[in-house]
């Protein structure tokens, strides 16, 4: 268990270094009711950002202040309609200096 | 208030006057062409973007291959935000263990006309949006377009956007909204609903190191740069790995099939973590300090992939049209990506100036792009993207290779040496690869690359 956490910590590091200019509406919403069906919770594993984390009820927790905006969560999303996914609004969002 | 969006509808509403001729949904290289294009030919066009500027939402992964530049920008090197001018191309299979690079270097490479260069799109995107502005293009950043405007017949005439009262209306509109194309797909020319399968996801690291380390250990100088592209760095996930010199900083990182990556239980980073680690490129990155982590999808599924290109009043170009060619040992995008816009920007120019601004006026795109590089590459190369992301040869394929050439340079006397069919025989059976399938992968191979 400490690679994991140490992996973690480094991970936070990784992300400070990306500038994120937050938007008040979360450009992601997340249906939890829908998620509690969903067995393979795709989305916890691939988005990059980690936004995504599985609660003990079986629900989704999700932020949309990290995002990088890629999209992955919705493709891979297996829940109908779990996951709804827009850009955020103009000139907010992820700012890639060197992407 | 409506949002980008997979469930977007499109807006109905009378014709009225135009805002634009043109209306470009994008500034990056697609949409900063076609937008370029059109004001070159003397239309009114709006470039719309989604970042604060042009290229912030954007991610590439190695090397702009910029000679189509030619017929947009003369002596565009001269001008272009390079990074360094790549000389050095290796292609890298590896195992856990085992590393064989194929090592390409030329100084032709090194001067003009060049052939690849390493960016950052940030710098880049802005560049090429410049370029539009300075021929007369509107830039309109920190602008989200939300929708398609339609008319009764159901032909696009503009778009609305993010902003208050912001709708504007336009003879044509060209998508150049990126691989999630919300535009594309609201306009009905993706066939199907379900495109996981054609894409990948590209999760990248920037490291920081002093330039003359840069130079030093990846054997270059001057401005000259290095690109790899790794196969057999993913785990068990379809995919590649690539490796990138920049100025003062180099960037690593892995592509990855999605349908992949949702099945399996690593994580991205875990993946680049494991790529830092091997023995054939801890020692290239050591030490670079984190200075930025980035991540976007790839639509790899190419010719096959591609929506429709034209509709009434409408063109779609770039990653929108899932146009980045990802062929094995070719990887490019953004140099299609320029050529479909300035294509797209000619052809709606055209169209304006006719008067015929329906699918049948906008046919000329279709034309261009099958006569040049856009998609006679892409028909050529059409079966490439599935054999490089097979099972085979993600799986065994790199451990196959490694193990054919450890084989025979491996001295094991008193032992003479194996002949070459029993090594081979050894190495398909050690790897679990049928030599039927091997020719039949190699044949598709060869025929691509007729």
């Amino acid at each position: 268990m400490t690679d994991r956490r140490y992996a973690e910590a480094a991970f936070e590091d990784v992300m400070s270094t990306v500038e994120f200019r937050v938007a008040e509406r979360p450009h992601i919403t997340v249906d939890t009711d829908v998620c509690r069906s969903c067995t393979t919770k795709a989305c916890v594993h691939a988005c990059p950002a980690d936004l995504f984390v599985p609660t003990s009820e079986g629900g989704i927790l999700f932020n949309y202040e990290q995002c990088f905006e890629c999209g992955t969560c919705y493709q891979v999303c297996d829940g109908e309609g779990a996951i709804s996914w827009s850009y955020p609004d103009g000139g907010y969002g992820v700012v890639f200096k060197r992407g | 208030m409506t949002y980008a969006g997979p469930g977007s509808l499109s807006t109905v509403v009378d014709e009225t006057t135009k805002t634009f001729d043109v209306i470009v949904v994008g500034a990056g290289p697609a949409g900063s062409a076609a937008a370029l294009e059109v004001a070159r030919a003397g239309h009114s066009v709006a470039l719309v973007e989604r970042g604060p500027f042009p290229g912030a939402k954007n991610v590439y992964g190695g090397v702009v291959y910029g000679r189509i530049l030619d017929e947009l920008v003369p002596r565009w090197w001269e001008h272009m935000p390079v990074q360094r001018w790549v000389t050095r191309r290796s292609t890298m299979v590896m195992t856990p263990t085992q590393a064989l690079t194929v090592d390409f270097r030329t100084q032709d490479w090194g001067k003009p006309p060049y052939n690849g260069a390493t960016a950052h799109r940030a710098d880049l995107d802005s560049w090429l949006a410049e370029q539009a502005v300075e021929a007369g293009a509107v830039l309109v950043p920190s602008t989200v377009v939300t929708s398609l405007l339609r008319d009764r017949t159901g032909a696009v005439v503009g778009v609305r956007t993010d902003r208050p009262d912001g709708d504007l209306t336009a003879g044509v509109v060209i998508a150049c909204d990126g691989v999630n194309s919300f535009l594309a797909k609201e306009a009905g020319m993706y066939k199907t609903g379900h495109e996981a399968e054609h894409l990948t996801l590209g999760v990248k690291q920037t490291l920081a190191l002093p330039r003359q380390t840069i130079e030093d250990r990846f054997a270059i100088s001057g401005r000259d740069g290095v690109d790899i592209e790794m196969l057999g760095c993913t785990g068990g996930i379809p995919g590649g790995g690539f490796l990138y010199t920049n100025l003062d900083s180099v960037s690593i990182g892995v592509v990855l099939a999605l349908t992949g990556v949702s099945k399996a239980k690593t994580r991205p980073e875990d993946l680049i973590a494991e790529l830092k680690r091997h023995p054939a490129i801890a020692p290239l990155i050591k030490g670079g300090e984190q200075i930025e982590y980035s991540a976007h999808l790839i639509p790899e599924g190419g010719y096959h992939a591609m929506p429709e290109l034209i509709g009434d009043g409408m063109l779609v170009a770039g990653d929108a049209a899932a146009m980045c060619l990802a062929a094995g040992i070719w990887l490019e995008g953004v140099n299609f990506a320029i050529g479909a816009g300035m294509y797209a920007g000619r052809a709606a120019a055209a169209a304006v100036k006719s008067g015929d601004v329906s699918k049948t006026g906008l046919a000329g795109y279709r034309t261009m792009l099958e006569r040049s590089f856009v998609l006679t590459d892409h028909r050529k190369l059409r079966d490439f993207p599935g054999l490089v992301l097979s099972d085979r040869m993600q799986q065994r394929y790199p451990g196959l290779v490694c193990d054919l050439v450890q084989g025979m340079f491996q001295v094991d006397n008193p032992l003479p040496k194996p002949g070459l069919r029993k090594l081979l025989r050894r190495a398909t059976r050690d790897n679990g690869v049928r030599l039927r399938d091997l020719l039949r992968d190699g044949w598709t191979g060869m025929r691509g690359l007729r």
